[in-house]
């Protein structure tokens, strides 16, 4: 399914040489129209090539302007649905909108820190190279070694 | 001076350590290996590093969209051993256990970090469950606490998990530091060093926004650029293509760049063939264990138990109490050939069960967690939901077998033959009949010198690349990028004073790269129409044709998942043409240029695979392939790895045996054959 840009909300992330979905998109497909001779749109983002679109929706959760929605892939979907989400800090918000008609709407966390508040090293020990290669930096703080039953190894 | 398209920039530069991949491996690697060169800097050895990815880190590798799920979660009431004796078993029996082992025994360090950093765990707290945001009001604990994760298998734990990469990759661009980052550069070659051609000397690459190529020289690599998408034509060959169930940007680049530069690979006859929602390809895990959901076919059969005598004929891998993947493939296969499709996930069914038993807030969050399942990690599937108004309390959804993956990290073994831990009681010997057949320049044994480490000297790789282990997902994956990340420190303070240098030339180098530029440039002036031309393909048509040799002759879906020796000997006919013809690809644009190489990752992984099957002669994995002319699994001449090497020169693969042997016991996992 590929991504669409629609032309009544892009505005070209403001005449920057990058949009914001161009930055994001993992496969390259976003880019920007500069002079409208692609699409007729100048100044305008479209998705270069929709059947490579994973429909990962990273674009789409990205867009500061949200003029980026998706159409269902036509050679597999009949038409009418719509799978759109409004990613927040915190959480996502889901409106869904079955070819029938149907409406549902859910909201989930994403993130229980503020973004950008990882502290990498905090707390964490020093690294010593006496154990370079024995064991992971934060084993002795973190919890998460399980040592095992030595005698499940049958071969040492 | 700025570069153009026909004559790119070339900007030069050497570091000691360069991560090839922005995924999970990648960003375990940049997360640990910063404090390591610090301790080496105050023991007087300056090391530099840097990453480079093709896409931005935010939102790079198999965990771009998100996951409902952390696949590998030992806990404190499980042993390393239970988790390496499951991989074993879901691979057929032919798993290295000293890798499962060891990342059995590390891996829940690195999901205690995510959950530090800000991913949402589910918990249950009081026997109820709670997602990742709400527990802390309800009295749960942090995993690293003591907290009960909500478990939707033995191994896998659920998470709100939109955000899960977006998280991870901010820890490792916080530690490595921007200037040590370099987004939306594709490395598509490694060369060897002049002086020894077993080992890795650089790596070269070009901006997919700027006309530049890139070359690195370095003394330590680590290759983690993911596993391999479409080499098979995909059920959907429309616009729906690129909803490949496994990222559809993992070109096989791991598995190609690591084959030119020598290393060792095994197990490419291995792959994944992901029984899935149908045509989104949403997640089935948490639909069976979770929400303990049926499969069934069009009569309502449940053909894992309708056909379970067919397990009895692979002792005993099926006779473990969970069966092998690609055996509940063959089950389900059963009822598709013999027409009693569609086979239906029964969703209504365990939703009204569920019902019945769950308080009234559980039920309230039951729907939202199944849409949450595929919102997370799979939004695609929901697409497919809407348009044909599928609300799975009211309709059942098609299951079907997908075309073919190759990776490493999931649910599948091919990849490169890596160095392990050397305290697990693994081989340092080659002990079995072909010993002798095994190119003599190979190391002996399981673990050689540095935890990671390729057969290449200096070339290391994690996730998708190790070959071999499989079911390390996200979590494993991001662990085992960890162990490199030491692995490299140690190799360069040992190697402080050795020079890397290219055996090629940078302007052959940037020649080759750049090929599918001049090649356009020169000839597309012949013809009117830009893409029909005698003197060249485009990588949309070299993929197409990739796609129907391995679909029509190496068991894609086509001829359901069968081939046998005369069809794989004419697809190796055909790939060599292709792999000639990779030569013509044209490039009208950067874009192009990054789909041309791709595409050439592409055909040698498919090549590999080919190869490995050819040489196999047994159907070890009955449900991802049939050898027709060997369709058994035999245990007494194929229980061991087949291993390959490539030589670039000749362009030819050399494929052999290696001993298999368990580390730990593999009968605690087997019962009598079901009656």
């Amino acid at each position: 399914m590929p991504t669409f840009v629609r032309t009544d909300k892009c505005d070209g992330c403001k005449g920057g040489d990058r949009t914001a979905c161009m930055y994001i998109c993992p496969h390259n497909l976003m880019k920007l129209d500069v002079d409208g001779s692609a699409t007729g749109h100048a100044m305008k983002a479209y998705n270069q090539e929709p059947d490579q679109c994973w429909e990962c929706y990273s674009c789409v959760k990205i867009c500061p302007s949200n003029a980026i929605e998706a159409r269902h892939y036509a050679d597999v979907v009949p038409l009418g649905g719509s799978v759109q989400p409004l990613r927040g800090q915190d959480s996502i918000m889901w409106s869904i909108k079955f070819r029938n008609g149907v409406m549902k709407r859910f909201k989930f966390p994403i993130r229980t820190t503020p973004e950008g508040s990882i502290d990498c090293y905090g707390g964490k020990p020093k690294a010593d190279l006496a154990n370079l290669g024995k064991a992971l930096l934060t084993r002795d703080v973190m919890g998460g070694y399980r040592a095992g039953n030595p005698a499940e190894l049958i071969c040492k | 001076m700025a570069g153009t398209f026909g004559n790119p920039e070339v900007v030069q530069e050497e570091v000691d350590i360069l991560i090839i991949g922005g995924g999970m491996a990648a960003c375990g690697a940049a997360y640990e290996i910063m404090p390591w060169i610090g301790a080496a800097k105050e023991a007087g050895v300056d090391i530099t590093v840097k990453l480079v990815d093709k896409a931005a880190m935010d939102r790079s590798g198999a965990v771009a969209q998100g996951l409902s799920a952390i696949n590998t979660y030992i806990g404190p009431n499980q042993d390393p051993a239970d988790y390496a004796r499951m991989v074993s078993n879901d691979l057929m029996g032919i798993t290295r256990d000293d890798l499962a082992y060891d990342l059995g025994r590390n891996v829940d360090d690195s999901v205690h970090l995510f959950e530090e950093w800000g991913l949402p765990i589910w918990k249950t707290v009081n026997g109820e469950r709670f997602d990742g945001a709400t527990w802390p009001k309800e009295g749960g604990k942090l995993l690293k606490d003591g907290g009960d994760p909500v478990r939707s298998g033995k191994w896998q734990i659920m998470i709100n998990g939109e955000s899960y990469k977006w998280i991870v990759a901010e820890a490792a661009k916080k530690a490595l530091g921007s200037d040590n980052i370099q987004e939306r550069v594709f490395i598509v070659k490694l060369v060897n060093d002049a002086n020894d051609k077993n080992r890795v000397a650089g790596a070269v690459g070009f901006s997919t926004r700027e006309d530049k190529v890139y070359v690195y020289k370095f003394k330590a690599c680590l290759l983690v650029a993911g596993g391999c998408v479409n080499i098979f034509r995909p059920r959907s060959v429309g616009e729906g293509q690129g909803r490949a169930w496994y990222p559809v940007w993992n070109a096989g680049s791991t598995y190609t760049m690591a084959a030119e530069a020598g290393a060792e690979l095994t197990m490419m006859e291995n792959r994944f063939v992901p029984a899935r929602f149908k045509d989104g390809y949403g997640p089935v895990g948490a639909w069976f264990l979770l929400f303990k959901a049926q499969a069934t076919n069009a009569y309502g059969e449940v053909y894992m138990t309708k056909n379970k005598e067919l397990l009895n004929d692979y002792p005993p891998y099926g006779q473990a109490a969970v069966p092998a993947s690609c055996l509940r493939n063959h089950l389900m296969l059963k009822e598709m050939k013999e027409g009693r499709g569609p086979i239906y996930m029964d969703t209504v069914t365990a939703l009204a069960k569920l019902r019945e038993t769950l308080s009234p807030r559980e039920v309230k969050h039951l729907e939202a967690e199944a849409w949450e399942d595929f919102l997370d990690m799979c939004i695609g599937q929901c697409g497919i939901w809407v348009g044909e108004n599928i609300e799975p309390e009211k309709k059942n959804s098609e299951l079907m077998p997908t075309e073919p993956y190759l990776l490493g990290s999931h649910s599948g073994c091919c990849g490169i033959w890596a160095s392990g831990p050397d305290d697990v009681g693994a081989p340092t010997t080659e002990e079995h009949p072909d010993a002798a057949l095994i190119p003599a320049h190979l190391p002996q044994g399981w673990n050689w010198g540095y935890r990671s480490m390729t057969t290449v000297r200096g070339l290391f790789t994690a996730g998708d690349g190790v070959g071999a282990s499989g079911h390390k997902f996200s979590s494993g994956s991001h662990t085992e990028g960890r162990m490199c990340a030491q692995s490299m420190v140690k190799f360069v303070m040992d190697n402080k004073d050795w020079v890397p240098t290219l055996d090629t030339s940078v302007e052959a180098l940037v020649e080759e790269i750049y090929r599918p530029v001049r090649t356009f440039l020169e000839h597309k002036d012949y013809t009117t129409a830009i893409d029909v031309n005698p003197h060249y393909i485009t990588p949309r048509m070299l993929q197409f044709r990739l796609q129907k040799i391995m679909d029509e002759y190496v068991a894609g879906v086509a001829t359901y998942y069968t081939t046998n020796g005369h069809m794989l000997a004419v697809a190796e006919e055909k790939l060599g043409m292709l792999k000639e013809d990779a030569m013509k690809m044209r490039a009208k644009d950067l874009h192009e240029l990054l789909r041309a190489w791709e595409n050439y990752h592409r055909i040698l992984t498919a090549e590999a695979h080919m190869k490995h099957i050819q040489f196999r002669k047994e159907s070890r994995y009955p449900g991802f392939y049939y050898r027709m002319d060997y369709n058994l699994v035999d245990e007494e001449n194929w229980h061991c790895f087949v291993n390959s090497v490539y030589d670039k020169e000749t362009k030819t693969w050399t494929v052999f045996k290696r001993a298999h042997k368990d580390l730990v016991d593999k009968s605690k996992l087997f019962k009598p054959a079901a009656h």
